[in-house]
């Protein structure tokens, strides 16, 4: 199924007699030649494919951001708030630098959101692209860590509670929990030396992360991408080379990304956060409401939904494992959802499910909401362990087509025919 | 294809690289003025008043003005007499002890208390001079901060400052 | 097929009927009325005179018991706040008492105020202001972003769009105005506690702080609760975010450019994939190569 290996072709002839000398040592100009300018990228690639090179745009928009807002911050207990105010009042453009930060976590776990049920609907995750997708859940899982980390470091209400709370899961873990937990906190209860730690790991974290992402981008540079109709390249007219066609598409999406990036920055930067962590930390007053930041909304409900501690830790862990164990679960022998039309059905469910599940990490733990996140956390799970796995065997798929050059041009006329009219065109 | 067409296609790239380079400049400038002063660090630089009256003929204080030293030195009329009676053109960085003090306040030296070598703070009364001298390197200095001897290539620098009265001096 | 849409329409109704269906814990929370703000919208800024007269109220009100130890004098002077100029938010740093120290004999001892200082507290911790109050005045600096309160599904959609952050100022000019001599019948007060609507404990330990001419005003501002109530509040504003003029000045920068550049990437792009059918031969990344089939 491999049809590509990154050495294996002609491609970086340099002229300048500089290149061909570090060539020589050093391909590294040959790697990106053949990696990002003359890589074969299926012709056939929607718009929900450019969420890969927005991620690692938010990265390196995080880790520059990141990196600067250190040159400020001061990571102890009695300074870490009024340091953030600091950074928000004298130092130039520290508004812009620190608003940037708070609101790309948000556009940066977005992005993911929207990266991962791509693969969902399109069969992403299926053979040979075992590997990718699970590297795709260990980014997901650091990115959660990262960003929980991340907000700790403000010291206002919201992160000193949410910290004591998430660190209080792991006394969950029979017999070594309370050690743990000690152990996390390196005192009686989340403090100074909590803070100082999470400092130093949410800076060390980002760095992991691009490292995950180096072989994310190299095991799906083994197998090459997938395509909306599932279905591997099998010619060279197939695909299209990465630069321009794939760089410039991204490009685009990167900058209507940017304006949705720019709207909360500038306009509504506190909308998606919580009035409570503009008050200074106080171990001897708890919030009304403990709320996560929105995108760890549907975890903290699959959480909170489980009356018994330990299974609810676990089911939150499963939550996110369950993930990786998708390219067995599934058995579908079509990739894509273009051709699962009753998968299709129980896909956007899947995707209600987990909007509705977000909602409901929003609420108090009362009432109804308490049933209904019951409810959304059966299909959760069902989706994964009990839907796909039955799917895949009683479903009757559409045909795919032939070949992927034959679903771009499905009037069947062949490539190198004049241009046809323009609501033709399929890119 | 037309003559035509590749300047209208040309245009569009070049407006959309141009675009382009703006964007990352206006994105960067940002991550490079926010290692500048920031504004309270400016403002704990503002100018310093200092009363001079508990200084004794002799005596050389040591106040602080944007994190540097700065020596306040209440010369004798000996010391002010070695500052003047010098050859100006014979020093090594020639200056005469009048660009260095204000016209009516001659006993008042105001001194940025930093060699000029290497950037060590001189201990006043000693060397030769009865002016500075620094432990670092051996660079010595006269009455009037004016290096003599030494690897210091210029005079110690003076800081901005004004007499309010006889008796306080603002620095900065 | 059906089976399929059916599951959706049913997933869709009970996701959209959950709010009705789920039974809302009664919290008898009063929202505060929106107000306009000279600051809010994209175009916002804060109105000078109003944030000059919010300054007179903390400073002949409010700071009695509150402090606001992030704004320091020179803020006064600064670009997008209430534009004092240096000389006069020199005076007023003059009228405050700074502890500073310690001098050549070891001891604390008060000086004047300078451009560089902050407002002082009234309290030199929390400790003292509870034995003053049997409570904590909270510190003004950030109240306004500090205080906030939930709109729900489709309220905050509308929010989002309209770039309404004005919760916080809402909230102070609502509670100003929201203290009723006597509690709603069968609600009991805990002792120096007084009745307030839109404090969501209802039980406020701040007594009612403004009264109608309790502050002069020289600019022919009305001297009533009402106005000190929002002067007060924008100040607040001002006080949490004094950088929002920049922001939204240089936001609409950022919007127009990447309006801009998105546009001049979309066609780019498009030109450049045009390519894809004019010249077939060219788009291909390697030569032709045989590939296994799937």
């Amino acid at each position: 199924m491999v049809h590509q290996s990154m050495n294996a072709h002609p491609s970086y002839q340099p002229k300048n007699a500089f290149m061909q000398w570090l060539e020589r040592r050093l391909p590294i100009a040959g790697l990106i030649y053949s990696s990002f300018i003359v890589y074969p990228t299926p012709r056939n690639l929607n718009y929900w494919w450019t969420f890969g090179g927005i991620l690692t745009f938010m990265l390196a928009v995080q880790i520059v951001t990141g990196v600067v807002l250190a040159m400020h911050y001061m990571p102890s207990a009695g300074d870490a708030f009024d340091s953030v105010e600091h950074i928000m009042r004298d130092v130039n453009y520290g508004w812009l630098l620190r608003y940037v930060h708070a609101n790309g976590a948000s556009m940066f776990f977005l992005a993911a959101y929207i990266h991962l049920f791509r693969g969902l609907y399109y069969g992403s995750y299926k053979e040979p692209r075992e590997v990718l997708w699970i590297l795709g859940v260990i980014l997901l899982l650091l990115m959660i860590v990262t960003g929980f980390m991340g907000y700790v470091l403000p010291w206002g209400q919201m992160s000193y509670w949410a910290a004591t709370v998430i660190t209080n899961l792991f006394s969950a873990v029979p017999l070594v929990g309370e050690s743990i937990v000690t152990w996390l906190w390196g005192g009686y209860a989340v403090g100074g030396p909590t803070l100082n730690r999470f400092y130093a790991l949410h800076y060390l974290l980002p760095f992991v992360i691009v490292g995950v992402v180096v072989l994310h981008i190299w095991a799906l540079h083994v197998v090459g991408q997938n395509n909306p109709d599932g279905i591997e390249p099998q010619t060279a007219d197939d695909t299209v080379a990465f630069t321009p066609y794939a760089t410039i598409k991204d490009a685009f999406l990167m900058m209507v990304y940017c304006i949705l990036f720019a709207w909360f920055v500038f306009y509504v930067p506190n909308f998606l956060g919580h009035s409570d962590n503009y008050i200074p930390a106080n171990p001897a007053v708890t919030p009304t409401h403990i709320v996560p930041e929105w995108y760890y909304l549907p975890f903290y409900a699959i959480l909170r939904a489980i009356p018994n501690k330990l299974l609810g830790v676990t089911a939150l862990a499963a939550s996110i494992f369950v993930l990786m164990l998708l390219p067995w679960l599934d058995t579908s022998k079509v990739r894509s959802a273009r051709y699962r039309p009753l998968y299709r059905q129980f896909f956007w469910v899947f995707f209600i499910v987990c909007v509705g599940l977000g909602w409901l990490g929003s609420k108090p733990p009362e009432g109804n909401y308490v049933l209904f996140a019951r409810i959304f956390t059966v299909y959760y799970f069902a989706f994964f362990v009990v839907i796909l796995p039955v799917l895949g065997k009683v479903e009757k798929t559409k045909l795919p087509p032939k070949s992927i050059s034959q679903a771009v041009l499905r009037h069947g006329m062949p490539i190198g025919t004049p241009a046809p009219p323009p609501d033709m065109h399929k890119a | 294809m037309s003559s035509a067409e590749p300047t209208r296609r040309d245009f569009l790239y070049i407006a959309t690289g141009a675009a382009a380079a703006v964007g990352t400049a206006g994105a960067l400038w940002p991550i490079i003025a926010q290692m500048n002063p920031d504004t309270s660090t400016i403002a704990m630089g503002a100018p310093i008043e200092v009363d001079l009256t508990p200084i004794a003929e002799g005596q050389v204080i040591k106040v602080f003005w944007r994190s540097k030293p700065i020596f306040i030195n209440h010369r004798t009329k000996k010391q002010i007499e070695e500052a003047q009676n010098v050859d100006v053109a014979k020093l090594p960085d020639p200056q005469p002890d009048s660009a260095r003090v204000k016209p009516g306040h001659e006993q008042w030296q105001v001194l940025i208390a930093i060699c000029t070598h290497l950037g060590c703070i001189p201990l006043a009364d000693q060397g030769p001079y009865d002016g500075y001298f620094c432990p670092c390197h051996g660079s010595v200095y006269d009455t009037s901060g004016r290096i003599r001897q030494g690897p210091a290539p210029l005079n110690l620098a003076l800081p901005p400052y004004e007499f309010l009265s006889d008796t306080k001096v603002r620095i900065g | 097929m059906i089976l399929g849409r059916s599951i959706i329409v049913a997933a869709v109704a009970v996701t959209l009927l959950a709010p009705a269906l789920a039974q809302e814990p009664s919290h008898e929370e009063t929202l505060p009325p929106k107000n306009r703000w000279s600051f809010a919208g994209p175009f916002g800024i804060f109105d000078r005179g109003q944030l000059q007269r919010g300054l007179k109220v903390y400073r002949e009100v409010c700071s009695t018991c509150h402090g606001l130890k992030l704004v320091a004098f020179r803020d006064l002077a600064a670009p997008g706040g209430p534009g004092f100029t240096t000389a006069q938010a020199q005076a007023i740093a003059a009228e405050y008492k700074i502890q500073d120290g310690p001098n050549d004999q070891g001891e604390m001892f008060e000086r004047s105020g300078r451009l560089a200082d902050y407002f002082p507290s009234p309290f030199p911790n929390e400790q003292a202001a509870r034995a003053r109050f049997n409570a904590v005045p909270p510190d003004l600096s950030v109240i306004a972003k500090a205080r906030g309160f939930e709109r729900g599904f489709p309220y905050w959609v509308f929010d989002l769009i309209t770039q309404y952050q004005e919760q916080g100022p809402d909230y102070v000019t609502a509670l100003m105005q929201g203290y009723e001599a006597n509690p709603p019948a069968g609600v009991t007060l805990p002792p120096g506690t007084v009745y307030n609507k839109y404090f969501p404990a209802h039980a406020l330990a701040m007594p009612p702080p403004l009264s109608d001419q309790r502050v002069e005003y020289t600019d022919g501002a009305p001297t009533t609760v009402e106005q000190y109530a929002k002067d007060i509040s924008a100040f607040l504003m001002w006080a949490a975010e004094p950088h929002l003029d920049q922001r939204k000045r240089v936001g609409m920068q950022v919007f127009i450019f990447l309006i801009i550049f998105a546009g001049l990437l979309y066609f780019t792009k498009k030109k450049v994939w045009h390519q894809v059918e004019l010249h077939p031969e060219k788009l291909r990344g390697r030569p032709p190569v045989e590939y296994p089939s799937a």
